[in-house]
């Protein structure tokens, strides 16, 4: 019987990024990381789909990758710090990201952050 | 023997980079968080430090899963900017310190922090930033540079107390070194922010708040939290906070306030300052 790992003592709305995810992950991740490449980036971006296949990943992490849905690449086995390359192709701040996950526009996204000051 | 002066720790957010290149300091937006840095520059322009000791987190750039230390010490001649994916700007390289470097390591192996040895080591926001923070003017500084990495990306993470056990081990190897060197610790990252997750934009002000007057008066307050309660109490990257604890341990002296500032919100976070004078 496996030792239960961090993740499943939930922090709601928070994906702990722990062994059993980086296992998950590991093709996805590994694409991310070759952004850091401009010439992959170029690569990836007038191919998607093929750029993925060549990084193994599986349907759902394609389908994921091409939606550019990032709660979905976070269960998946997406590690943010990565992910974040990918968004970066398509010109995503962090506010963009944030907006999405939280189903808010930009602007209910930015004044809920204003709110916390 | 060297000393260290004191502790610098920064928010390292990415958008402060492209702030700094296109001179946005006095837009409505960014004014109040570099006017919290004017007292820091003037206390390092006061002091000189000759060596900065930068404890950050390797956002992707140098490290991948694949091969991935806990702690990592550089040990080159000069620590080169690279491309991180999104647009931020490559720099010149920064000067290194390696013979300092390595009695660092000597030390650090020898009180029992087992670490990775890096003689080469790329340098992304998270250490660029509060350097463009802090040295403003040149670029890069004429300050000798050993950066020190801490894994924030891939769990487990370090525990706090044990980060807050390297810094004090960094304070007791610089002790042992044998020049008159002033050496300023840096700590870089938090403070509270999630980028991922339903939970996204959050930030706790009363944490923050709790972690500065801890840094100041009671570290081991905060060296108590295990890596997930900062990730509660600071959100998924808050728990980047671990970096001003350690920075915080190198500090065996008696400890002041140099100043503090901290605002909300930069880009997704609560951007903090925090300088330590160590007597």
């Amino acid at each position: 019987m496996n030792a239960p790992t961090v993740s499943q003592q939930a922090i709601p709305g928070t994906y702990i990024f722990d062994g059993r995810m980086a296992m998950k992950g590991y093709n996805l991740n590994r694409m991310c990381y070759s952004f850091n490449s401009a010439d992959n980036r170029k690569k990836f971006k007038a191919f998607p789909e093929a750029y993925c296949h060549a990084y193994h990943l599986t349907r759902e992490q394609i389908h994921a990758v091409t939606d550019l849905d990032v709660l979905r690449l976070l269960q998946v086995g997406g590690n943010i710090y990565y992910l974040a390359k990918l968004t970066g192709i398509y010109g995503m701040t962090v506010q963009d990201l944030g907006a999405q996950q939280t189903g808010l526009s930009i602007d209910e996204f930015r004044a809920m952050l204003e709110s916390q000051a | 023997m060297a000393r260290i002066i004191g502790a610098l720790t920064s928010s390292h957010i990415p958008s402060i980079g492209n702030a700094i290149s296109n001179g946005k300091q006095q837009d409505a937006y960014w004014k109040p968080f570099f006017d919290g840095y004017q007292s820091v520059l003037q206390w390092l322009d006061a002091q000189q430090p000759d060596v900065a000791i930068v404890l950050y987190n390797d956002h992707g750039l140098n490290f991948f899963l694949n091969n991935l230390p806990t702690f990592a010490v550089g040990a080159a001649q000069e620590y080169i900017t690279k491309d991180e994916g999104w647009g931020l700007p490559v720099f010149p390289a920064y000067h290194g310190y390696p013979e300092m470097s390595w009695h660092l390591i000597e030390s650090l192996i020898e009180q029992e922090f087992d670490i990775a040895m890096c003689q080469e080591m790329a340098m992304d926001h998270a250490f660029i930033n509060p350097m463009r923070l802090f040295w403003p003017n040149e670029n890069p500084p004429k300050i000798k540079t050993i950066p020190v990495a801490i894994n924030t990306v891939q769990f487990p993470l370090p525990r706090p107390a044990r980060c807050f056990a390297l810094g004090k081990a960094i304070g007791h190897a610089v002790a042992s070194w044998p020049t008159d060197e002033k050496v300023v610790v840096i700590g870089t990252g938090g403070m509270s922010h999630q980028l991922d997750g339903e939970r996204a934009g959050f930030i706790n002000k009363k944490f923050d708040e709790m972690c500065m007057e801890a840094l100041l008066n009671d570290p081991e307050r905060l060296a108590r939290y295990s890596a997930l309660d900062l990730v509660r109490e600071a959100g998924a990257q808050g728990a980047e906070i671990i970096m001003w604890l350690a920075a915080r341990g190198a500090l065996l002296g008696n400890v002041s306030k140099i100043h503090s500032s901290y605002h909300i919100p930069i880009s997704n976070t609560a951007a903090g300052v925090l300088a330590l004078a160590n007597q």
